[in-house]
């Protein structure tokens, strides 16, 4: 053995182990954890109202909330308030989206659309649609048309702006293989740039479905009979904070399953990153 | 097929990119581009396809289109544009897609051009399975699928390892054996002009002008990298190239 390989063995420095210094900031999904979170939030909530240190008044225990789901059930009610949101938000959701998909890649690929619309669309993004409501009452008539609308335009703005923003970032090379293969402009808008925009689409009808949600809500406070928003704000003003509740839970849980149904469209269609 | 390039100049905004380049691109001849980084050899591969249009001068293309050619001028690009969300076979097939063909010749071209570039194994696999060598074959086979008449080579080989870079070289060496294919090869690498180049064309730095045209007689199959002849010319290159590449290098670069 040469004396470049002994080296280390040094009479006066002993050797200890270098210092390990990476890892971390990678959070990684932990499966057991958010059940258990879950439950316990939910065991102490029962646990406190039970023993009496959190009031009835101010918060009806998990339980009892859990009946005035099941009264729901039992009565049937539940299935006329589900009808009736879904609708609302499935017509103004798609419609929403598809004409957002459209004005967006109008605006992603020709430049009158782009200097035309883009500055409109920057306008009117950032306004509460909530507050449009009563013009939307006045413009689409108390019943479904207004509720419907309100939905469709909360969703069309952030479809837009996903959608162009997403065309902007296809890899340029890509479009020039294509016009350096003589594809046809239809082909390359096909086959190369909206399924390029797709994960940006995608991405952008998550925070659309979110926002879908929440104007459900608050258009259905105004003149609804049935659905899940008209639901809660009767619960509100009678102070049945169990049915509050239930409502709240339902929602969240239509929040819930949207977004499963977008993960496995992305699954589906982004497979191949 | 012919390219002759006729008094090419390009400016972008006030910068001169290119300056009055005269060159003829002759069939079945592999014509080398090369020059420092930055002197419009790009931009110049870009003008001879069509891609871009020059600010003064023409390309002009002479002689027959060979038969059955679907796209006589076609590029196979440094960073291979293959599409991410398409398979092998699926990424030969665009380019096929709107051609007037039936399906059964369309896969009877994919499975031809996958056979020649030995990927016939590879044919569902998508573009983030694959080794930069092997994407770079897919792009080859791809272009070769629509039977090109002149092949515009941008740089292909110098986003891979130098191991791949040898293979690949080999390929497009036993590849113009075969077929003699026409093409314009733009690179930095003076190793690659003098093992591929019938012509090496080496353009000053920007604005860039072409400085000298040295001519390789020796067929493209004895150019062994070990070779002493090779090695001299290459020598010369870069004695031609090396101020220039200094000086274009101190330069900046958004002028």
């Amino acid at each position: 053995m040469s004396d470049g390989l002994r080296e280390s063995e040094g009479p006066e420095s002993p050797a200890k182990p270098v210092p390990f210094r990476g890892g971390g900031f990678l959070p990684k999904p932990r499966r057991i954890v958010a059940p258990i979170v879950f439950i316990a939030l939910i065991a102490f909530w029962e646990f406190g109202c039970r023993v009496g240190f959190i009031s009835p008044l101010i918060l009806p225990a998990p339980s009892e909330a859990f009946d005035a789901f099941m009264n729901l059930v039992r009565t049937g009610l539940l299935w006329d308030h589900l009808a009736a949101s879904l609708q609302r938000l499935l017509i103004g959701w798609s419609a929403g989206t598809l004409l957002g998909i459209f004005v967006g890649t109008l605006i992603g690929l020709f430049s009158l659309a782009r200097s035309g619309l883009q500055p409109l669309v920057s306008a009117i993004f950032p306004v509460p649609k909530i507050a449009l409501l009563p013009l939307f009452v006045i413009w689409f008539g108390i019943g479904e048309g207004s509720k419907v609308a309100t939905i469709l335009f909360g969703t069309f703005f952030p479809t837009v702006i996903a959608t162009y923003g997403g065309i902007d970032n296809v890899d340029r090379n890509l479009i020039r293989m294509g016009q350096s293969f003589g594809l046809s402009k239809l082909s390359i808008i096909r086959k190369i740039i909206l399924p390029g925009a797709l994960p940006a689409i995608l991405s952008g009808a998550r925070i659309s479905a979110a926002i879908a949600i929440i104007l459900l809500v608050a258009a259905e406070m105004i003149a609804a009979e049935y659905g899940v928003g008209a639901y809660i704000l009767l619960a509100g003003s009678l102070m049945a904070t169990d049915q509050l509740i239930a409502g709240v839970a339902l929602l969240s849980l239509m929040g819930l399953v949207f977004a499963w149904l977008i993960g496995q469209a992305e699954k589906y269609f982004l497979k191949w990153r | 097929m012919d390219l002759n390039l006729r008094h090419i100049s390009h400016h972008y905004d006030e910068v001169e990119v290119l300056r009055d380049i005269n060159l003829d691109i002759r069939r079945g001849q592999i014509v080398c581009l090369i020059g420092p980084s930055g002197c419009g050899k790009s931009t110049l591969l870009r003008l001879i396809g069509g891609l871009e249009r020059p600010t003064g001068g023409e390309v002009l293309q002479s002689g027959e289109v060979p038969e059955g050619c679907l796209n006589p001028l076609t590029y196979i690009f440094q960073d291979f544009a293959l599409l991410p969300w398409r398979t092998v076979e699926a990424n030969v097939s665009l380019v096929l897609e709107d051609h007037d063909l039936s399906a059964a010749a369309r896969e009877a071209i994919i499975a031809d051009v996958l056979a020649r570039t030995k990927l016939a194994d590879f044919r569902k696999a998508y573009p983030r399975q694959l080794s930069g060598g092997m994407k770079q074959r897919v792009a080859i086979a791809r272009a070769l699928s629509v039977r090109p008449a002149v092949l515009l080579m941008d740089e292909p080989l110098s986003a891979l390892d130098s191991q791949t870079r040898e293979l690949l070289m080999d390929d497009l060496v036993d590849l113009w054996e075969k077929e003699q294919y026409t093409a314009a090869y733009v690179t930095h690498n003076l190793n690659e002009a003098v093992r591929l180049g019938h012509r090496i064309v080496v353009l000053s730095r920007r604005p860039g002008e072409i400085r000298e045209i040295v001519e390789i007689d020796m067929p493209l199959s004895d150019r062994r990298s070990d070779n002493s002849e090779l090695e001299a010319i290459q020598k010369r290159l870069w004695n031609l190239m090396r101020e220039e590449a200094l000086a274009a290098d101190r330069e900046l670069l958004d002028v």
